[in-house]
């Protein structure tokens, strides 16, 4: 162990991989040190633990319906959250929800980026009058309310969850081509870009093997951040019925179907949105946490 | 000055152009065929074709564009499919209802999140920092409609401190509508003019709680913003030279910093009253408030698409025109901007 951290914090790194992960130590020990962003891990973590093996976790089947068992307060023997007007457990829906929701942030997290970071790169290399063109479309679709238009065209395409990640996709990419291009603009005119150039690489090479890892860290760092709006818009869709289709164990979805007897028996509605919030303000804690000590510039703030 | 303002209205016209082609390229993607919605399943081939004829529907794509464009811009959203009405006087008689409540919320969020904001950035570390942090982050994370929901069990339901949903009980519907002028269609004002203070604290016992909601959405981001604009503006030297100078502190922060922080947070504050006018959508199907977005989402679920476009539209109009009137002001009010 000792070893090991000499190694990583060896002031003369002798290959780049030692350097790289040196750096990687000393970004976690600054991380470590901030409550609120482990915190916002341990959420995150145990979101993907609990997506993973809610079959093992989970005391009953999310969608088994005994209607004999409607609606049962929390704390019931058998069903520690209680159950839904079809007797399903709700702590089973959760636990089966989380992964929904972790296909749902998954699939923006992995498209929305790549969109943005392809407008950037390209709109910040070549400058003139592409740069003009792309930036205005930015800001152009920055500017407009995204709910709404995720609203707007979900209600087009039809519900579903497929619909709903592309028109939250539609919608988020923005931010990350500004991000995008505003790193590509510190770097196109550095020696290394101007020694890749000399060596015959073409315009694609130097902007995905060179450009983009340069800008993976802010908008990496972004990512974490929005994880949480996207998580919040997707459960809207779901709580008006535009997103997951029931039966499916969604969280928004369950909200809405909790709604009905609010007055009566509140936790159908009341736990769903427990979990959002929880798995929302994990991704806020951690994403506020990694700005502070990847994002030198906030950093002195 | 004129130059950044022209160069704001350009972007602004611009923004709305791309906004209108947007819902132009939804409209024609819909898989619901637009005349059989309006004519019905029984129309005959003749009818049809005439009806294709009169709605310009043969016409090239460009030019169905321009004609889009043209009425829009002379105020022609299209009509609703349920009502028969245009649907830009059924928007404008919903406006006021959801003007009213992103304005109080954004009241709330202003007058909430500047002093906690502050409180923050002149303590930073502190608990009272951690606490600002904390509760900020938490607005940030939650669900707005839920928050909407376990407000309305917390403190209608239970505590019975607030009235229910809509914007008035029954009765004072009934008076508001038969024997009122309605001079602005928000009903805190419209009460307050026709001296009907009764109908006013009923107004305000349905407000609150949604207003309130909305406000501590608004309040986790103003305050956000407020701590980190205060900070870097306590760090300045002129600062330095009034604490030196023995001024009281509260001066040096409230008056001296303040000034200069007030200025980013114009930009701020219209960006969040922005979002409330659009995250109103949600919270307004939760407190049946007959606003903009409840009028969407009911035009979602009958399939009137000229609605939902409508209306997104005038949304989008609103927000836009916010963003970009935030950002002119902004730069005719900060010297530094004008370069």
């Amino acid at each position: 162990m000792t070893t090991l951290r000499a190694w990583l914090t060896d002031p003369s790194p002798t290959s780049r991989r030692q350097a790289r992960l040196g750096q990687g130590y000393l970004a976690w020990l600054r991380i470590r040190r901030n409550r609120l962003a482990m915190a916002g891990l341990v959420i995150v973590g145990l979101l993907l633990l609990v997506a993973a093996f809610a079959p093992l976790i989970a005391p009953h089947d999310p969608l088994m319906q005994d209607l004999s068992r409607r609606l049962l307060p929390p704390g019931t023997p058998g069903n520690l959250l209680g159950t839904d007007d079809f007797g399903r457990d709700i702590l089973s829906r959760i636990l089966y929800g989380a992964r929904i929701t972790l296909y749902i942030i998954a699939l923006v997290a992995v498209t929305a980026p790549v969109l943005g970071l392809l407008i950037g790169t390209v709109s910040g290399y070549f400058g003139g009058w592409i740069d003009a063109v792309l930036m205005r479309i930015t800001d152009i679709f920055m500017a407009f309310p995204r709910l709404i238009l995720a609203l707007a065209l979900v209600a087009v395409l039809g519900p579903g969850i497929g619909n709903a990640v592309l028109a939250i996709a539609l919608t988020a990419w923005p931010p990350y081509a500004r991000i995008a291009r505003a790193e590509t603009l510190t770097v196109r005119n550095s020696d290394y870009i101007a020694a890749v150039r000399l060596q015959g690489a073409g315009a694609g090479r130097i902007i995905w093997g060179h450009i983009v890892p340069m800008c993976l860290p802010s908008v990496i760092i972004r990512v974490t951040l929005d994880m949480a709006g996207v998580i919040l818009i997707a459960a809207g869709l779901g709580f008006l019925g535009l997103g997951v289709q029931p039966p499916m164990p969604e969280w928004g979805l369950m909200i809405s179907s909790g709604r009905k007897f609010l007055f009566e028996q509140w936790w159908v509605a009341t736990m769903p949105g427990l979990a959002i919030f929880l798995v929302s303000l994990g991704f806020n804690l951690l994403g506020d946490g990694l700005r502070d000590v990847l994002d030198p510039r906030s950093a002195g703030k | 000055m004129v130059l950044a303002l022209g160069g704001g209205l350009l972007t602004l016209a611009l923004t709305l152009l791309g906004l209108l082609l947007f819902t132009f390229v939804i409209s024609r993607v819909v898989p619901i065929d637009p005349l059989l919605s309006i004519l019905g399943e029984r129309a005959t081939a003749a009818q049809y074709d005439a009806a294709r004829l009169e709605l310009g529907l043969d016409e090239p794509m460009w030019k169905q564009f321009l004609i889009y464009l043209w009425d829009a811009v002379q105020g022609d959203l299209g009509t609703s499919i349920r009502s028969r009405q245009p649907v830009l006087a059924e928007v404008a008689h919903r406006f006021p209802a959801t003007l009213e409540l992103a304005t109080l919320g954004t009241v709330f969020g202003v007058i909430t999140g500047i002093p906690a904001g502050v409180l923050a950035a002149t303590r930073p570390g502190s608990i009272a920092d951690q606490v600002v942090r904390v509760v900020g982050l938490m607005g940030y994370s939650m669900p707005v409609f839920w928050l909407g929901l376990i407000g309305l069990l917390v403190f209608y339901g239970q505590l019975d401190w607030v009235a229910g949903p809509g914007r008035l009980d029954a009765t004072y519907q009934m008076m508001l509508e038969f024997q009122m002028t309605q001079y602005t269609g928000m009903i805190l004002l419209d009460s307050a003019l026709n001296g009907a203070w009764d109908m006013f604290r009923n107004a305000l016992s349905h407000i609150v709680l949604p207003a309130a909601l909305l406000g501590y959405i608004s309040m986790a981001y103003i305050s956000r913003m407020t701590r980190s604009f205060m900070m870097n503006e306590l760090s300045q030297e002129y600062i330095t030279t009034a604490r030196v100078k023995g001024m009281p502190e509260w001066r040096v922060v409230w008056v001296h910093a303040m000034r200069n922080v007030l200025v980013p947070l114009i930009t701020v504050i219209a960006l969040s009253y922005a979002y409330l006018l659009e995250g109103s959508v949600l919270t307004e199907t939760i407190f049946a408030w007959p606003g903009l977005g409840s009028y969407i989402t009911d035009a979602l679920f009958a399939a009137d698409m000229p609605a939902v476009l409508g209306g997104t539209v005038v949304v989008g109009v609103a927000f836009v025109t916010l963003n970009m009137a935030s950002d002119i002001l902004y730069r005719l009010v900060d010297p530094r901007a004008r370069a």
